[in-house]
């Protein structure tokens, strides 16, 4: 077995112990057994990751074993380590390795604790096979193995309802997506006869295909588009991009540890990942990439719009997320998929502090996740405020801290692109850029500064443990320096194979030629959204109140996330349970009861009621059939 | 008087009986003595048959059922006084406890 197998194991062996034997061993011995195994993990990602990254090692490529072999349908289950594999590592378990650190302290008093655990682990197991794999369905074995730890972990608290209605939400939502990712893959076979990456994408670059296959009722269209675009609906679905985000807020539900790794700097990223990955397709289809602008660039905007107004602290970050992603989709969509990925990076490090120290402050404020109920927090918890500020700070992009880099790149590519769907991507990322600041801000006043809303809590208020405190310190420091130790990734060629450029896509490239003023206008997004949080914030706190009552439409519209939900509830669950109530009712209990299995039954009785009644009792009868009988059978043969 | 005389009283007599089985709603002796009547119309078809024919057999055979009509008479009756100390009644109305 070789070391970077044991990268994926170590994790799975934790998540086996103490899922399995965790009521035998306990809590403390589940909780050692998922730490060793992540730490064992974490060691080996980073050693590999400096064999591949730093000392430019060779691609690590190996079969672990054959997996799947049915005609010509050949899969083996492989490791695949490239440099963007090692970044996804590095980020992967070393962030998760901390998770579970936080968590010792935060689920301190949950009697579940062996199952919270093995469900990370799991997770963090199902996400390193995600980013290993070296063919589509390993890749889609990850995928809905994170899929199903979300689900688990979402509804961890499962004996409250809206816990689990936000698990099956989740679930349900992506699975609208592996659906279209499914039919990629499938498509995918259909068209290169291979699942593996290298043979796909060999192909693919050296146009060996049918140019248009029949897609359902559209006719014949576009191979890669086709492959592209359903392959993009699954990344949608696992990123919560515009239209099917809606899973993203719901599960905060679960607890914050895990909306730390698995909705902020892990899962949801499996989406930009996995177009990353597939880049030598995505080149290859204009329609696909432009689709893939589009609908980042929405995200990011809408996200943020709806991050503006929320209350609950857990929700802001949540849509504060979907909103990043929305960056790193369209810097993918104008193939600056080195910057997307490095936005993954420096994001995965800021996005799990934010909600790491939020859980602090959750915790300090005994489980109140209300804002408008904190206040004047800054003196009580000193320690989660600077670490909190300086996530804040990175995600707003200011100077020399991880996200100013990252963010930087991603518009400045969209600016260089010089496309039209470029153009209104970065237009729709500033927009974005100036409310992220805002709601980044507000977060921090509402909680920290200002007049305590609530006095008793807020004298009660108390730091967090330090296992929950170590974390935080490391993620800052991540959060801090990734930006700066990060930013050769977003050279030419950093990715080498990994990552292939159809000729005349050099947006990321031109990058570094914009004119001064868009390079400049991010910082100026980042002061004009905090001077005007201040201003509704610190300066006149009562001015929010005062806008919300004059434009309430607007605010109604932004506090229900554009009514997507009731959209949704209207067009498809109600629909859903219509159609359901109608085959339970005409389907089930009148067709295949009624007619069927009742039905059956019914018609027996009635028959054998008619034939009962032949069987009178009386002697004369049976003699008279008999005679009949006689009768008939004389004059037949006869 | 020819043959045709005796079989058609053996018709009239084995119809007679027939109907006395079937229109009979009151006592079982009845219908036992239908079907003593039947075996009678069997008889005289064979005793006519046998004369006409100038050949034995037929009157041999009636004796055998002559006999097996006695023997069956007298079980009938067996039956039916059984019957009638169970159930204190012969009335063929009421005889119907294989009705289903």
């Amino acid at each position: 077995m070789s070391e970077n197998l044991l990268i994926l194991l170590a994790p799975l062996t934790g998540a086996l112990i103490a899922g399995l034997l965790g009521r035998k061993i306990g809590a403390k011995a589940s909780i050692g057994a998922t730490i060793a195994g992540m730490l064992v993990s974490a060691v080996l990602a980073i050693q590999v990751f400096l064999r591949i990254a730093a000392q430019d090692g060779q691609v690590i490529h190996e079969e672990v074993f054959s997996w799947i072999v049915s005609g010509n349908f050949k899969v083996h289950f492989g490791i695949l380590i490239d440099r963007m594999t090692a970044i996804m590592l590095i980020v992967v378990s070393g962030i998760s390795t901390l998770i579970h650190i936080y968590s010792i302290g935060y689920m301190a008093d949950d009697p579940d604790e062996p199952r919270f655990f093995s469900y990370l682990s799991l997770f963090t197991f199902a996400m390193l096979v995600l980013v290993t794999a070296d063919n589509f369905l390993q890749l889609f074995f990850g995928w809905e193995g994170v899929g199903l730890a979300s689900y688990l972990l979402i509804g961890f608290w499962y004996k409250k309802e809206s816990a689990c209605n936000a698990a099956i939400k989740a679930f349900l939502v992506n699975r609208v997506g592996d659906f279209g990712f499914a039919l990629g893959i499938f498509t995918i076979f259909l068209v290169f006869g291979s699942l593996d990456y290298d043979q796909v994408f060999q192909m693919a670059g050296s146009g060996k295909f049918k140019p248009t296959v029949d897609f359902l009722f559209f006719g014949a269209v576009d191979t890669i588009t086709l492959i592209c675009l359903l392959l993009f609906v699954g990344a949608m679905g696992k990123s919560a991009q515009f239209l099917l985000h809606t899973w993203l807020p719901d599960a905060m539900e679960g607890p914050t540890p895990v909306s730390a790794l698995i909705h902020a700097a892990t899962m949801v990223t499996a989406g930009v990942f996995m177009v990353c990955r597939t880049s030598p397709l995505f080149e290859l289809s204009e329609t696909a990439l432009g689709v893939v602008t589009i609908v980042g660039a929405v995200t990011a905007l809408f996200a943020a719009s709806v991050g503006l107004v929320q209350n609950d602290i857990k929700k802001v970050i949540a849509y504060s997320t979907c909103s990043q992603l929305g960056y790193m989709f369209f810097a993918a969509g104008v193939s600056a998929y080195a910057a997307a990925m490095f936005h993954l990076m420096t994001h995965a490090f800021f996005k799990a502090l934010l909600f790491l120290s939020a859980g602090a402050v959750i915790h300090a404020m005994h489980h109140e996740q209300d804002m408008r109920r904190m206040g004047g927090l800054f003196k009580k918890i000193p320690m989660t405020y600077g670490v909190m500020m300086i996530g804040t700070l990175a995600l707003t992009g200011f100077p020399y801290l991880a996200g100013f880099y990252s963010k930087d790149a991603i518009l400045e590519s969209a600016f260089a692109a010089h496309t039209s769907v470029g153009t209104f991507a970065w237009l729709m990322g500033m927009m974005a850029a100036v409310m992220t600041t805002f709601y980044s801000f507000r977060l921090i006043f509402m909680t920290f500064h200002g007049q305590p809303a609530d006095h008793h809590a807020c004298d009660h208020a108390h730091e967090a443990p330090w296992s929950m405190r170590g974390p935080l310190v490391l993620l800052a420091v991540g959060a801090v320096f990734a930006g700066v130790v990060g930013l050769p990734v977003i050279d030419a060629g950093w990715f080498k194979t990994a990552i292939v450029l159809a000729p005349g896509h050099d947006a990321l490239a031109h990058s570094h030629h914009v004119p001064t003023w868009v390079k400049v206008l991010p910082f100026v997004a980042f002061v004009v959204g905090l001077v005007a949080a201040w201003l509704l914030y610190i300066r006149l706190p009562t001015l929010p109140g005062i806008i919300a009552e004059t434009f309430r439409g607007t605010y109604r519209f932004l506090a229900n996330a554009w009514y997507f939900d009731r959209l949704y509830d209207w067009m498809f669950v109600s629909m859903a349970k219509k159609i359901g109530e109608g085959l339970w009712r005409t389907g089930d209990e009148t067709i295949i009861d009624g007619y069927g299995v009742n039905g059956a039954a019914a018609t027996c009785t009635r028959i054998a009621g008619w034939l009962r009644s032949i069987q009178s009792g009386y002697i004369y009868h049976y003699a008279f059939v008999m005679v009949i009988g006689v009768l008939v059978l004389v004059t037949v043969y006869t | 008087m020819s043959l045709n005389h005796y079989l058609v009283l053996g018709a009239i007599l084995f119809t007679i009986g027939i109907f006395g089985i079937f229109l009979n709603r009151r006592n079982v002796i009845v219908i036992m003595m239908s079907i003593e009547l039947i075996l009678l119309a069997v008889n005289i078809n064979f005793v006519a048959f046998s004369r006409y024919m100038g050949n034995v057999d037929g009157q041999i055979v009636t004796f055998f059922v002559l006999a097996v009509a006695a023997a069956e008479a007298a079980i009938g009756l067996a039956i039916l006084v059984a019957f009638f100390r169970n159930r204190a009644t012969i009335d063929v109305e009421e005889i119907d406890s294989m009705k289903g």
